[in-house]
């Protein structure tokens, strides 16, 4: 019985034929990059350097958000009550205050005592003694929930506090924080545009490899289309070939940025801790490494598609 | 097997290389091509093996018209020809046994099965005992060999064999075509270009024979007319 088998498998069926053909090359295109170390290596170092670095970049732009959010928490709505405001409605304000969604925290600065404060550190201690009554208003400070995705909230807030009745002044210079913002959205925006420059590099790169490697086989393309050989059998070992070079590419470049991440760590928890902060370097994720690496496969592949579309149809037999 | 009708080709700059063609070498029959070189010899032999297309006229292989087949098709019908170059066409990158097993893996013959075809058409070569070798190590009669085991190896129903001895002394020649009419004795279809007249006329087999492009001698038309 399993002679019969071995018979019936002998001349493949056209799927069989597909599938064995495709593992086939999958497997001999790696072993031809073995074959050719230096060269392979060069190709797969060129991918890894221009993909490292927009990934790299991206790691700190991540950081940085990071770092920022932790900024955002400290950022503060001072809220000036009027002055007739008795301590008591003050009071009340703040637990009033304290259940909104959009507050964090709220506390009260007394202004009997702000008062007796201000005259100890300012050394007008004299002068506001002279004064008959005190000049200062009950402030609640208010730090908000800071959404990073959406700084109209705040804004939003500071208008709800600004239109109740015993406030005479909510304010919060948020120009700094909006600047931040802004700032983090241009260096996004700008990583895109290397990442994008460098993906083309990286297409370029791989296109060109492809191609080389199409007309050092000339001879063995030739030969092979005339024994029989489909325009799809020709293309397959081109295209596992790109697929490898994104792969390893890909990998290399996760390498490259995790050596650069684990370089500059320390460095970054010293100044970290310079700010009394545990603050550390996050890398990529696992997510982002997935993305990374199918991004640089896809890159391999979609460059030696164009190297074989352009290039495979120019030798024919003659 | 093959059929030409009435076939001309004419390349672009307007040299007219074949002008109307008609012969039919019917299916089992072996047949020599002759003429002068530039007489349309190569030409007729790629409009057979499509690299090349009529300009006018019809060609059927086995039935099939190859002036209408389109592109896509044409790798699976050059997979039931074994075309046989002067020059031997091997791939030096590789041993004798990988040059012969290229058209099974092209198939997509399973691995085990490969073994046994090529070893099988080495040996009718008798090239056994050079599986390993690299072809650049092989003399000029014994690479030919290889190219004529890769051209068999997947049992194609017609061989067609471009000046296969051109290279060779003339022992060897003869080596050569009588391996090819073995292959003939076993039904496969033969047709071989060659302008060597006195191993052609040893062999006695049919001839055709050009003259600048149109048909000067037909042996074929004549045993089958």
């Amino acid at each position: 019985m399993a002679k019969a088998d071995s018979n019936q498998i002998a001349r493949s069926s056209p799927l069989k034929a597909w599938g064995i053909n495709h593992l086939r090359t999958f497997i001999a295109s790696l072993g031809a990059m073995f074959r050719q170390p230096a060269s392979s290596m060069m190709t797969i170092a060129v991918i890894a350097i221009a993909l490292a670095l927009p990934s790299g970049l991206l790691v700190v732009l991540n950081n940085a958000s990071n770092v920022s959010i932790g900024w955002d928490n400290s950022a503060q709505i001072s809220v000036f009550l009027q002055a007739d405001t008795s301590e008591k409605q003050a009071q009340k304000l703040l637990n009033k205050l304290r259940l909104f969604d959009d507050i964090q925290q709220a506390s009260m600065i007394n202004k009997d005592r702000a008062l007796e404060e201000f005259s100890k550190v300012s050394g007008f201690g004299n002068a506001i003694d002279s004064l008959d009554t005190n000049p200062l208003p009950h402030v609640i400070t208010v730090q908000p929930k800071v959404d990073p995705q959406r700084p109209d909230k705040i804004r939003h807030l500071l208008k709800q506090l600004n239109e109740m009745p015993q406030v005479d002044l909510a304010q919060l210079d948020l120009q700094w924080v909006k600047r931040l913002f802004a700032m983090l959205e241009i260096a996004q925006r700008g990583i895109w545009v290397i990442a994008s420059l460098l993906g083309i590099a990286v297409l370029l790169v791989v296109g060109n490899t492809i191609r080389l490697d199409i007309q050092n086989r000339r001879e063995e393309i030739e030969v092979t289309k005339l024994i029989g050989g489909t325009d799809a059998f020709i293309r397959r070992p081109f295209l596992y070939t790109g697929f490898w070079y994104g792969l390893a590419g890909g990998i290399l470049a996760w390498i490259l940025t995790a050596i650069s991440i684990g370089l500059l760590d320390n460095s970054v928890a010293q100044l970290a801790s310079l700010y009394n902060s545990g603050y550390q370097l996050r890398g990529l994720s696992f997510g982002e490494t997935l993305s990374l690496i199918s991004f640089s496969c896809i890159l391999g592949l979609a460059g030696s598609w164009i190297a074989v579309g352009r290039h495979l149809s120019e030798i024919e037999p003659s | 097997m093959i059929r030409f009708d009435n076939v001309s080709k004419r390349y672009p700059g307007g040299h007219e290389a074949l002008s109307n063609v008609s012969f039919h070498l019917p299916r089992g029959e072996m047949a020599y091509l002759t003429g002068h070189s530039g007489a349309g010899k190569s030409t007729l032999l790629k409009l057979i093996a499509l690299i090349e297309r009529p300009s006018r006229g019809n060609l059927l292989l086995d039935g099939v018209n190859l002036s209408s087949v389109s592109n896509r098709k044409i790798p699976y019908i050059r997979r039931n020809i074994g075309i046989i170059f002067q020059n031997h066409h091997l791939l030096y990158d590789r041993t004798v046994f990988d040059n012969v097993a290229l058209p099974l893996v092209i198939a997509g013959y399973q691995h085990r099965e490969i073994g046994k075809r090529v070893r099988a058409a080495l040996d009718q070569v008798g090239l056994l005992t050079k599986e390993k070798s690299d072809p650049i190590t092989l003399s000029g009669g014994e690479q030919q060999r290889v190219g004529i085991a890769r051209a068999i190896v997947h049992k194609p129903g017609l061989l067609l064999a471009d000046e296969p001895t051109g290279n060779l002394d003339p022992e060897l020649s003869r080596e050569i075509m009588e391996l090819f009419a073995r292959f003939n004795q076993v039904g496969v279809s033969v047709l071989i270009a060659s302008h060597d007249q006195d191993l052609i006329k040893q062999m006695g087999n049919p001839v055709i024979s050009l003259s600048q492009g149109r048909l000067e001698r037909n042996d074929l038309e004549l045993s089958h007319g």
